[in-house]
């Protein structure tokens, strides 16, 4: 699936008003293209005032050097599907709150 | 043959100096964090004049603004640079924000649809960059998306990257939290506002424009 269609595959759920939770985390340019769309959608849909989107992964700070080697050989193996991206309205979601060890949903 | 002696001794003078042409340093980050001020404060340090206004009402700066030569003559080093400060990025934007800062309701709805088209403006120039310094605030946890997918971003692009943590003269500031977010990069702590610090900035920034 191209960049576009996957930006515009999440971005019509999250009209939909519905938080979208993926396996894996977007490219960094996917983040930015969904960024784009969503302030440009901002300016022509009545009501949505955007999105708040966060990524959680595993905190390797503290692994060993071995544990760091397995996850950055199954990274780039099977992609950062340990990772888990957070996508939702931001008139759904209030607000996420991050940090490297949690991640917090604060609901309208 | 005088030629080549010519440009041999450019280069040279260069390599010893340090000096640096028509550079294009971005100014990235999330809205309020200080960009402008500190476009503002190297601008009236280097050229006697601002680049732009700041206020506390977030999304100020709705259009990417140029400085198109700087330079920068420090410690017998000279750095030339087109400056480009770009709007805050965000991932929502909604009028009644700004209404708190009392903003009538009009000019609220302008300034959001204003700050929509900034943000996109501002992504659409990251191709255009050479170096950028993301200027984040100091004293708000800098794990947010936006600062995450802005580095992101840049790093993809193989844009060298500068984190300045701004407004270090404010009590909850803590950029020990920033260098741990970011490891990988060097972060500058500063006061663009009081001009705290900007001798360890112009540094970095000397650096982060040999990495061009």
């Amino acid at each position: 699936m191209s960049i576009s269609e996957r930006v515009k595959k999440i971005l019509n759920l999250i009209l939909g008003n519905k938080i979208v939770i993926l396996h894996g985390r977007l490219r960094a340019e996917e983040e930015a293209r969904l960024i784009e769309d969503t302030m440009a959608m901002v300016d022509h849909i009545k009501n949505f005032k955007g999105i708040e989107l966060a990524v959680i992964e595993p905190d390797m700070r503290n692994e060993s050097m071995f544990g760091k080697m397995k996850y950055s050989i199954a990274k780039s193996l099977v992609g950062d599907s340990s990772a888990i991206t957070l996508i939702g309205p931001a008139s759904v979601v209030k607000e996420i709150r991050r940090d490297p060890k949690k991640l917090e949903l604060m609901l309208s | 043959m005088l030629r080549i002696i010519k440009n041999f001794s450019a280069r040279m003078l260069s390599a010893i100096f340090g000096r640096k042409k028509n550079i294009k340093i971005g100014f990235y980050g999330p809205p309020n964090a200080g960009k402008t001020s500190l476009a503002n404060r190297i601008c009236k340090d280097w050229t006697g004049e601002e680049i732009g206004l700041v206020s506390k009402v977030p999304h100020e700066t709705r259009h990417v603004q140029f400085k198109e030569k700087v330079e920068i003559n420090h410690k017998g080093k000279t750095l030339i640079f087109k400056m480009v400060d770009t709007p805050g990025i965000a991932t929502k934007i909604d009028y009644e924000d700004f209404l708190k800062f009392g903003v009538k309701k009009s000019d609220a709805k302008k300034r959001a649809k204003e700050a929509t088209q900034g943000i996109i403006e501002s992504i659409q120039w990251l191709d255009d960059m050479e170096a950028v310094v993301v200027v984040l605030d100091a004293s708000l946890n800098p794990y947010s998306q936006v600062n995450i997918t802005i580095i992101g971003n840049l790093v993809a692009r193989k844009i060298p990257i500068l984190i300045v943590a701004n407004k270090i003269d404010l009590k909850k500031a803590d950029i020990k939290k920033i260098e741990a977010a970011f490891p990988e990069y060097e972060t500058v702590g500063i006061s663009a506002k009081d001009g705290i610090n900007m001798d360890e900035f112009y540094e970095a920034l000397f650096r982060l424009a040999n990495k061009t």
